[in-house]
């Protein structure tokens, strides 16, 4: 079956198995940043956005993807660059798995909440597991990132 | 799982023909548990396009349509204003963002499943399920009920009612399923209580709720004797998460600390 939808500001036109699931459609289009963690939307590391909201992409049918909009990080450069700078400044990621999911929620937070509290930044990010750092120092990241744009 | 065919539907009447002709036709509600299913699908019927995600209100009641996502439920101003908000806060403990924007109270619904966190809240809310040809039933008796229906599931609908709620959720970790949970209503003299993930799926402490209704305020003896009566009379089991005698001590404890607080508050 044929699915368009617009990714990374592109329109494609992809030709898929109806069962297919968007994290797998994503990187055969070459978009390594969509990685497969648990496979099954608890590790947040397949996280893209639809309609610029966060979902899981290891259990999102491709199917339903016609006329979406769909943001990977490589759709995000400059913004997931201001990320990748506090996460440096603050020693928040060690072998960068979990960044990529990590980078498009946090996006979707200041596009939606760009006045976020630290509360509801822990809240926002819950369902991101990330096994090198623990979370202090990422949380302080992402409070510099948010007001980096205020 | 296997699927041949995706169908995104272009009305009700198109779904429910569609989920009728086969048994191996299904609706899709968000999708995140149809993945570790081993059936074969001949056909998967999608419901996005009809319209059927709004939180809406009457003059009488709320009206959550089945496609409603989690995250909007935890969301709502219109649900933070019932019984205290206790089924954006159970909503809210589900996973993360990301999967709520997925999953669907029709899918927590149809689904029947034990581990729901949302079913013991709106069992406690007295919610009403409209299908698309068999019309509105509880979500008691459709929970109660043995057989699968083939109907389309339209919205959820919960009588506006002035009371307080209560919801715990008992895990070891944030992202877990729980190993209890518990929710607790209290209109002007009616309780209702709900235990679920027992593991079995939620149900409504029938004895217990039976001792306390027609009460407008209790002493600690009735909300010690209600909370010994819902431990005792609801059956709980054994899972890797906890052990059927240490579920039974949690419902003791915080449906009694539950309805301690719905009664401070009453008083």
């Amino acid at each position: 079956m044929n699915v368009t939808f617009t990714l990374n500001g592109r329109l494609r036109n992809v030709n898929i198995e109806p069962g297919d699931y968007l994290v797998d459609t994503l990187r055969q289009l070459g978009l390594r940043s969509v990685r497969r963690g648990c496979d099954s939307s608890s590790c947040g590391v397949c996280t893209i956005l639809v309609d610029n909201k966060p979902v899981p992409s290891c259990t999102t049918l491709t199917a339903r993807m016609d006329n979406k909009t769909v943001t990977t990080v490589e759709g995000i450069p400059k913004e997931a660059s201001l990320l990748a700078d506090e996460f440096g400044k603050q020693g928040a990621d060690q072998c960068g798995f979990c960044n990529p999911g990590i980078a498009l929620s946090a996006y979707a937070l200041k596009l939606n909440h760009p006045n976020a509290d630290e509360t509801m930044i822990r809240h926002f990010m819950v369902g991101h597991l990330c096994r090198c750092t623990g979370y202090v120092s990422q949380t302080t990241a992402l409070k510099a990132y948010l007001e980096g744009k205020r | 799982m296997n699927i041949k065919h995706f169908h995104k539907a272009a009305s009700l009447d198109d779904a429910y023909e569609r989920v009728n002709k086969s048994r191996h036709h299904a609706i899709i509600a968000g999708g995140a548990w149809m993945k570790f299913s081993s059936r074969e699908l001949e056909e998967v019927i999608d419901l996005s396009d009809l319209g059927l995600d709004a939180i809406e209100e009457t003059k009488n009641e709320v009206i959550i349509g089945s496609m409603t996502t989690l995250h909007a439920i935890e969301t709502s101003e219109i649900l933070q204003a019932l019984f205290n908000g206790i089924l954006p806060e159970a909503a809210a403990q589900i996973v993360g963002v990301g999967l709520r924007n997925v999953l669907t109270i029709g899918g927590s619904i149809i689904g029947k499943y034990g581990f729901s966190d949302l079913l013991g809240p709106l069992l406690c809310m007295d919610a009403q399920l409209n299908f698309h040809q068999a019309g509105k039933m509880s979500l008691e008796a459709f929970l109660d009920a043995k057989s699968s229906i083939n109907d389309v599931l339209v919205s959820v609908h919960i009588p506006k009612q002035n009371g307080k709620g209560y919801f715990k959720k008992v895990r070891k970790t944030a992202l877990d399923f729980a190993v209890l949970n518990i929710a607790i209503t209290k209109t002007t003299d009616q309780f209702k209580i709900a235990l679920g993930s027992r593991p079995a799926r939620a149900i409504l402490a029938m004895d217990a709720m039976a001792v306390l209704n027609g009460y407008e305020s209790l002493d600690n003896k009735q909300i010690e004797n209600a909370a010994k009566i819902a431990a005792d009379a609801t059956t709980f089991g054994d899972n890797h998460r906890a052990s059927k005698a240490y579920r039974k001590e949690l419902a003791y404890v915080y449906v009694r600390r539950g309805l301690f607080m719905l009664n401070k508050e009453a008083s």
